[in-house]
């Protein structure tokens, strides 16, 4: 994650009339300092559990599957112009591969990476039915999904059915149990960001961004709009399954009502918005703040999901780059250095330069 | 004779499931806008016309007259207001603000007026019925639900082929920018269309109160997945494709809880994803409507 300050994309342009060149970099100084603070920031959370208690690691455990996910539904959302309000429908299935496997005596973690995969593999036939519709109606399609995979798996009595199942095999005393969870969360976090770091700055990047700028912009330029789309909800599909099996191994149980529940989407939805979608800054924002709010209104239940719909609300219209956004804009700065900046002639490293598209 | 008396209480339900139907279909044809709290505001239009009919002590079906104007007249200023403003922003926009005014209208709902299911209170009309042969029993509120179901979709295709309104709402959902341009106040119109279909989901969600019993999750859990099936189902932008849909919907889980009655939503799911792997521009629709 860190930057390469001032060394790259270099594209001198002659401005109108003058003589010196434009300067076009991927990054400014303080890019070199975030990606020194996210690798330290890195290392103390790893180092995490042998320093606080229990509670505090459960905790984050929560807080690092809420970031993975909203994670995933920015990249599909906010990038890949695809509106999902199903993707419990991966975070479910993710969590019954875990413990179908589990069932036939694999090791719970072991079954993470095979949740990943499986949610992949389920989201291809997936993908060829919803990326029939477009816009909104994907939205509710993606719903319906959910909602069968739900009535699906009630039906297997194997499985527990509706009153649902215990996982199975992980014999850990319960310090061992949240330690180990607690590093596979931070793993399964920090990849999914990587993941998505790493893709906008690749050439799909380049695509994504066009999209999430200007859909029908981009399929008019020739960029190959419906790949890059079925790859971002692969992907997708593939981080919402491992947060699923982060969820069952988390809390040991799993219902179908709770596994497909619209919830998660409302959590991850509400999550990106506030925070600030089509930034990767955004979600990691948006999931601070959503728990500083879940640890002061959580217990009023209710009220906590119609105070956070209505901040949603109010952001989406008024703030509609979130409060990132509003940051980001002030302070011209950027985390991750997937945009770039554009230094007019005779500026330095000192001066400010100009965002050419949001990061 | 199960199955012939499944097809038939198909067909009566598959009404209501219509009604449901054309107020989404409506807002997305004319505006684009997909309404994810469409199955919630049928469940508040049932709630009120129970407070409705608690305080002035009317009979139900004046329920209708009182909350369907009233739903209507929120649906104007909803759509001039904050749809519109979200619109603003962008189609992405407005599928966030109407789902989280579904998130924030169940949880309210859940906050005031519990969890608890409750039913409209029609006395003994909910279960009076006819008989055909010694199997097949009609009753008669499916039977009206029907019947007033084809009649709002008869004025809806009246209104929009042959009135000036109607010619407007058309006329905008061609091409916003170019009606703007003669002289209509596109806003306006976006606001009469949303006023027509939150005025057929208070009468949908009325009718779903009297026939069925109802509480605030039901609204996202059902209602909108059913009412959005119906419309893809028989084809988008078709009024007549919607009604389609609706009665095979309702065919499909009347067959479903012939075979088990946990089947019956599961049925009329597989149903919709049948059409959309075989035939995604639905039953009645033109391709280019996807």
């Amino acid at each position: 994650m860190s930057g390469r300050p001032g060394i790259e994309a270099t594209a001198p342009t002659r401005p109108e009339g003058g003589a010196a060149a434009v300067r076009v970099t991927r990054s400014r100084r303080s890019t070199l300092w975030a990606g020194i603070a996210a690798i330290v920031v890195v290392i103390v959370l790893c180092y995490l559990p042998y320093l606080v208690y229990t509670g505090t690691t459960n905790q984050l455990i929560q807080f690092f599957m809420l970031l993975t996910m909203a994670t995933m539904w920015n990249l599909l959302a906010g990038y890949a112009g695809l509106v999902s309000v199903g993707q419990q429908a991966f975070i479910g299935l993710g969590a019954y591969v875990v413990l179908i496997l589990a069932d036939h005596g694999a090791n719970a973690y072991l079954a993470i990476p095979a949740a990943t995969i499986g949610c992949a593999a389920i989201g291809l036939p997936i993908w060829w039915l919803v990326s029939r519709l477009r816009r909104g109606y994907f939205a509710i399609t993606m719903w319906v999904v959910a909602s069968v995979c739900e009535l699906i798996i009630i039906q297997i009595s194997a499985l527990g059915g509706g009153t649902g199942a215990a996982l199975q095999g992980l014999n850990l005393s319960p310090t061992l149990l949240n330690a180990y969870t607690y590093w596979a969360s931070l793993a399964v976090a920090v990849i999914v960001i990587a993941t998505v770091y790493f893709l906008l700055r690749s050439p799909v990047g380049l695509v994504l961004t066009a999209i999430r700028d200007d859909e029908a912009g981009a399929r008019s330029v020739g960029a190959r709009v419906a790949r890059t789309q079925r790859l971002v909800f692969l992907v997708a599909a593939a981080g919402c399954g491992a947060a699923g099996a982060l969820y069952i191994i988390s809390s040991q149980f799993v219902v179908p009502t709770a596994a497909f529940s619209v919830q998660w989407s409302a959590e991850m939805i509400f999550i990106t918005i506030i925070g600030g979608i089509g930034t990767i800054e955004g979600p990691i924002l948006g999931t601070i703040v959503f728990y500083v709010l879940q640890q002061s209104i959580a217990q009023y239940g209710t009220w906590y999901f119609i105070v956070l719909g209505l901040m949603a609300m109010v952001i989406a219209i008024f703030a509609p780059h979130g409060l990132w956004g509003l940051i980001s804009d002030r302070l011209g700065i950027r985390l991750f250095p997937v945009g770039y900046y554009l230094w007019p002639a005779g500026t330095g490293p000192r001066h400010r330069p100009v965002p050419v598209r949001r990061g | 004779m199960s199955w012939v008396d499944a097809v038939i209480q198909g067909i009566l339900i598959g009404g209501l499931y219509a009604l449901f139907a054309c107020g989404l279909s409506l807002m997305f044809g004319v505006m684009n806008v997909v309404n994810l709290a469409h199955g919630d505001l049928a469940v508040v239009a049932a709630y009120v016309a129970l407070g409705v009919i608690a305080v002035t002590h009317v009979p139900a079906v004046w329920a209708f007259l009182i909350v369907v104007p009233i739903f209507a007249a929120l649906g104007y200023v909803l759509q001039r207001t904050l749809l519109q403003a979200a619109l603003n922003r962008g189609v992405r926009t407005t599928l966030l603000v109407t789902f989280g005014l579904s998130v924030v209208i169940e949880n309210g709902l859940l906050q005031f007026l519990s969890a608890n299911s409750h039913s409209i209170n029609i006395g003994s009309l909910v279960s009076d019925s006819f008989s055909i042969g010694s199997q097949i029993t009609i009753a008669y509120l499916n039977l009206a639900i029907l019947v007033a179901a084809v009649i709002v979709l008869l004025g809806l295709q009246y209104f929009l082929s042959s009135t000036q309104n109607g010619r407007l709402i058309r006329a905008v959902a061609d091409d916003p920018e170019a009606a703007q341009i003669s002289g209509v106040s596109y806003r306006h119109v976006f606001g009469i269309a949303a006023a027509i279909a939150f005025g057929t989901v208070a009468l949908a969600g009325i009718a779903f109160g009297m026939f069925s019993q109802f509480d605030p999750s039901i609204g996202s859990d059902q209602l909108l997945l059913f009412a959005f099936e119906a419309v893809v189902i028989g084809g988008l932008g078709s009024l007549w494709g919607t009604l389609g849909g609706g009665i095979l919907l309702g065919i499909a889980q009347e067959i479903g809880a012939n075979f088990r009655p946990a089947d019956q939503v599961l049925a009329g799911q597989l149903l919709f994803l049948l059409i959309l792997a075989v035939r995604p521009h639905g039953l009645a629709g033109r391709r280019e409507a996807t």
